[in-house]
C-alpha cells in the first residue's frame, strides 16, 4: 500500500509540473477567441479633418465619384420584416442596393440565387455583385438586421484607393483566422473582390462546398478564400481609434455603457461616425433612421469637405 | 580467477573492498595470495549480500500470489491516476488564477476606472455647472469636437431657459440624475423640484408629499419658486419631468421668434376641456417670462386656484384665465416638436382609432415620419437608457457630409448674412462654401414646398 501511495504522490507531482510546463510553454489563456480589441495589427482608419484640407476642389470631386458603393444584401423570406425595413431605410442611401435571397418571395423583389447553403449563396452573390458592378468600386455585403450608415463608409474609405485590395469590418481572430465579422457589415475594395472572384475558380483552395469535417461559417469561409490571394482583414476605426462596425444594436451598447461607465456614458460606447450597428429590430431601425439622417440640435454645423444629398423619393430621411 | 575475494566484491553492485571489510591492501594481499581455503572473507565479512531484489521476485509458482503482480500493476496504476489528478488540479489552479488576475485586473481596473471616473467627474462638475441656491447654472454651453456651434451660442445668449425638472426623493438616482448628466446640460439654468430638499444633487424642496395627487400642488409651488428666485436670470421657464428628453437648442429656435414679453406659452398642444387647448404636462411645456408673472399673479389675486391634481389640465385653465396664449409649437413644415411618447412609438406604431391621443391632439395627428419634425424638442417616457441613446443619436452621431432635407429657416434676430460671412471666415479652406450658401438661404416658402408636410 506505502508503494501505491507514493506512486500516486510521484504522479501527482510529476502531472502538475507537466501541466506547468505545457501552460509555460504555450502561454496558455482560458480564452480562445479573442476580439480585435487585443489584435490591432491591421487596421484602417478614417482621414481627419486636416488630411482632408490638404485635398484641392477637383481632387475632391474625383473621390465623391470614386467613392461609390455596391451594397449587396442577402435576405431570406423568413426574415421578410427585416427585408422590407432594409429597402425602407439604409439601403436607399447606397449608390446601387442589390437584394440577394435564398428563394424568392412573392411580397418583395429581389435577385433569387436559389441556394440554400450559406456560403454558395454568398459566392453567387458577390460573382454577380462582380459582374454588375458597372462603375462602382467600393462592395458593402450586409445582413437585413444590420443598419447601416452609407455615407460615413463613404467618409472611411474617402482616401483609399479601391484598385488596391481592402477587406474591412469588424474584424475577429478565432484561432489562427482573422476574419471580418458578417453581422457588423463587410467592406471590399473593387480589387478585393476581383481576386476573390478568381480564386473561387479554384476548387482546392476555395470550394464551393466546404469539404472541412465541420462547417466554417460564410464570413470565416470569406475569410480563407481571401487570404489565399493575399488580402487580409482589417479592422476599421475612426480617427481616435473607435471602431466603426458594431455587432451590436446602439440600444445595446448604450446599456452596456450604462453599466461600465456610468459617468461618461455615451463618450465610452460608440463612434460619433460609426458604420454598422448588427441586431437592430425593425423598430430600432426607424428609429436609428430619424436619429441619423434628420434629428439633430439646432445651430451646431459641420463643415464637411464633402456632400451627400438625401436619396430621390423618400420621406423618412 | 575466481576467489573468495572476488566473489565477495562480486555479489556487489560495484567494487567496493569495504563491503568485505578488507582494506585495498588486505584485497590485494588475499587475490595475490589466494589460496582456495580458508576463504579470508568468511572471517570479516558479513554473509554474502543477497542477490539484489528484482521488481518481480521469481518465486515458486505455488507461491506466487495473485495480488502481488497486481501490486505492480497497482502501483503503476496509482502512479497514472496520480498523474491526471495532478494535472488536472493544477489545470484548474492555474484557470482559477489566470481567471481571478484577468478579473480582479479587470475590476481593480475597472474599479479603479470607476472611481476615476468618478473623480474625473466631480472635477468636470465644477466646470460645468455652478452650484448656487440649490440650482445649476451651466457655466458654458457643451461643445462638440470639430463643430461649428456658432448658431447654437448666440441663441443660448439670447434665449435664456431655466428648466426646471419635476422629481421626487425616490427618483434622484434612477431618473433625475440620467436628466442631469445629458439634457440638463443645455439648459441656462437647470432646478431639480422635489418634495424634499436636498442640498446635494441639488433639489429644492416644495413642502408638499410626493404622489399623483400633488402634481398640481408641486407645479405651482415650482412656477413660484422659479419666478421668486430666477425671474431675472431667464427670459423662458421650462418644466418637464424625470423622463422626459428634451433638445434645448431646439426648444430655442422655436422661441427665438418670440419676446420673453409676450403673455405665450408652448408644448404639445391637446384640445379637451378648454377654449384655446392646454400643454401636455409629460411632454413638457415653457412659459415666457410675462406668462409667469401672469401665472404667481393670478394666484395672488385668486384668480387662479389649485382646481384639479391634473396638472397640465389646471395649469391650461390658469393660463386661459390670465390671457396668456396657447402657442402653435409646430415647425415651418407643421411637424409637431413637443412629443407625449418615445420617438419609437411616434414613429411605427398604429394607435388604435380608440386611444384617447386621437381626440386629444389640437392639430392633426401624423403616424410615421411625419409624425416628428427633425428639429423636435421633447419626448416622454424615456427611460435612463433611452435618455443616453436620444443623447447619442442628437448629439454625436451623425452622417457624414449629409445635407438635410429640412433646411430650418434662422430666426428673425440672427443676422443672417452675417453669419454666413462668419462661417466661411471659419471654415476658410472649405470648398463646399458655394453649397453651404445656398442651403442656408432661408426662404420659409422654399422650405414648406420643399418638405411636405402631409403626404
Amino acid at each position: 500500500m506505502l508503494s501505491e501511495g507514493s506512486s500516486f504522490m510521484k504522479g501527482m507531482i510529476m502531472g502538475g509540473l507537466f501541466c506547468l510546463v505545457l501552460s509555460l510553454m504555450t502561454s496558455f489563456t482560458p480564452k480562445s477567441e479573442s476580439t480585435a480589441d487585443e489584435h490591432h495589427h491591421h487596421h484602417v482608419k478614417a482621414a481627419s479633418k486636416e488630411e482632408l484640407k490638404h485635398f484641392s476642389d477637383s481632387q475632391v470631386e474625383e473621390l465623391h465619384n470614386q467613392v461609390r458603393v455596391f451594397c449587396a444584401i442577402m435576405v431570406q423570406p423568413k426574415t421578410l420584416v427585416y427585408w422590407a425595413t432594409t429597402m425602407d431605410t439604409w439601403s436607399k442611401h447606397c449608390d446601387k442596393a442589390v437584394f440577394y435571397t435564398s428563394e424568392s418571395s412573392k411580397a418583395l423583389d429581389a435577385i433569387d440565387l436559389k441556394e440554400k447553403d450559406d456560403w454558395a449563396r454568398l459566392r453567387k452573390a458577390l460573382k454577380h455583385a462582380y459582374e454588375n458592378a458597372g462603375d462602382l468600386r467600393w462592395f458593402f455585403v450586409a445582413q437585413p438586421t444590420t443598419f447601416a450608415i452609407i455615407e460615413n463608409l463613404k467618409y472611411l474609405v474617402l482616401t483609399k484607393d479601391p484598385d488596391e485590395p481592402f477587406y474591412l469590418g469588424k474584424a475577429v481572430k478565432s484561432g489562427e483566422l482573422e476574419y471580418v465579422a458578417f453581422d457588423s457589415g463587410i467592406v471590399l475594395s473593387y480589387e478585393a473582390l476581383k481576386r476573390l472572384v478568381h480564386v473561387f475558380q479554384d476548387e482546392e483552395k476555395c470550394p464551393e462546398r466546404g469539404r472541412a469535417l465541420w462547417k466554417l461559417s460564410e464570413d470565416k469561409q470569406l475569410a480563407v478564400c481571401l487570404k489565399y490571394t493575399g488580402v487580409f482583414a482589417e479592422n476599421g476605426e475612426d480617427a481616435h481609434g473607435k471602431g466603426l462596425f458594431n455587432s451590436q444594436s446602439a440600444d445595446s451598447l448604450i446599456a452596456d455603457s450604462l453599466k461600465d461607465h456610468p459617468t461618461d456614458v455615451v463618450g465610452s460606447c460608440c463612434s460619433d461616425m460609426a458604420v454598422t450597428f448588427g441586431g437592430m429590430s425593425p423598430n430600432q431601425m426607424q428609429v436609428l433612421m430619424f436619429g441619423v439622417y434628420r434629428l439633430r440640435p439646432y445651430g451646431h454645423d459641420f463643415h464637411d469637405s464633402l456632400a451627400f444629398y438625401p436619396p430621390e423619393g423618400s420621406d423618412n430621411d | 580467477m575466481v576467489s573468495c575475494c572476488s566473489e565477495c566484491t562480486n555479489h556487489t553492485s560495484n567494487w567496493a573492498g569495504h563491503l568485505c571489510h578488507l582494506s585495498s591492501a588486505q584485497l590485494l594481499d588475499c587475490v595475490s595470495s589466494w589460496k582456495p581455503s580458508p576463504c579470508p572473507c568468511s572471517l570479516s565479512v558479513p554473509s554474502p549480500r543477497p542477490a539484489p531484489v528484482r521488481l518481480k521476485p521469481s518465486l515458486p509458482a505455488c507461491q506466487r500470489l495473485p495480488w502481488s503482480s497486481m501490486k505492480a500493476h497497482g502501483s503503476r496504476l496509482s502512479f497514472y491516476a496520480g498523474f491526471a489528478v495532478g494535472t488536472f488540479t493544477l489545470y484548474v489552479f492555474l484557470r482559477q488564477v489566470w481567471f481571478e488576475r484577468s478579473v480582479t485586473g479587470q475590476q481593480q481596473a475597472g474599479g479603479s476606472a470607476l472611481l476615476h471616473d468618478h473623480q474625473h467627474q466631480v472635477e468636470d462638475e465644477k466646470t460645468i455647472w455652478k452650484k448656487e441656491r440649490s440650482a445649476l447654472f451651466n457655466l458654458k454651453h457643451p461643445h462638440h469636437r470639430g463643430e461649428d456651434s456658432q448658431m447654437a451660442d448666440e441663441l443660448y445668449k439670447k434665449v435664456r431657459i431655466l428648466c426646471w425638472v419635476m422629481t421626487g426623493p425616490n427618483n434622484l438616482e434612477k431618473k433625475a440624475r440620467h436628466v442631469k448628466y445629458t439634457w440638463s446640460r443645455h439648459c441656462n439654468i437647470v432646478v431639480f423640484m422635489s418634495s424634499v430638499d436636498d442640498p446635494d444633487f441639488p433639489t429644492v424642496g416644495l413642502g408638499t408629499k410626493e404622489g399623483r395627487d400633488q402634481l398640481y400642488w408641486k407645479t405651482i409651488r415650482a412656477f413660484h419658486y422659479a419666478y421668486e428666485h430666477h425671474a431675472h436670470e431667464a427670459d423662458w421657464f421650462l418644466k418637464a419631468d424625470d423622463d422626459t428628453y428634451v433638445i434645448v437648442d431646439n426648444l430655442r429656435w422655436i422661441l427665438a421668434n418670440h419676446t420673453p414679453e409676450e403673455p405665450i406659452y408652448f408644448g404639445r398642444r391637446f384640445k379637451p376641456y378648454t377654449k384655446q387647448g392646454y400643454m401636455s404636462g409629460g411632454a413638457g411645456y415653457v412659459l415666457s417670462r410675462e406668462a409667469l408673472r401672469r401665472f404667481v399673479e393670478g394666484f395672488k389675486d385668486k384668480v387662479c386656484t389649485h382646481t384639479t391634481s391634473v396638472e397640465d389640465l389646471a395649469m391650461g385653465q390658469c393660463m386661459e384665465k390670465v390671457g396668456v396664449l396657447a402657442g402653435d409649437s409646430r415647425d415651418t413644415s407643421q411637424r409637431e416638436t413637443f412629443h407625449p411618447f418615445v420617438p419609437e412609438q411616434h414613429l411605427t406604431a398604429k394607435f388604435p382609432k380608440s386611444f384617447w391621443y386621437w381626440s386629444y391632439c389640437y392639430y392633426p395627428i401624423a403616424e410615421g415620419p411625419n409624425c416628428c419634425s427633425d428639429l423636435s424638442a421633447s419626448f416622454h417616457y424615456v427611460d435612463a437608457g433611452g435618455m443616453y441613446l436620444l443623447e447619442y443619436y442628437a448629439y454625436h452621431l451623425r452622417a457624414f457630409g449629409y445635407k438635410y432635407r429640412f433646411q430650418p429657416p434662422a430666426p428673425n434676430g440672427i443676422d443672417q448674412s452675417s453669419q454666413e460671412k462668419k462661417q466661411a471666415e471659419v471654415d476658410n479652406s472649405s470648398r463646399t462654401d458655394q453649397r453651404q450658401d445656398a442651403d442656408h438661404a432661408p426662404a420659409a416658402g422654399k422650405e414648406a414646398a420643399a418638405a411636405p408636410a402631409a403626404k
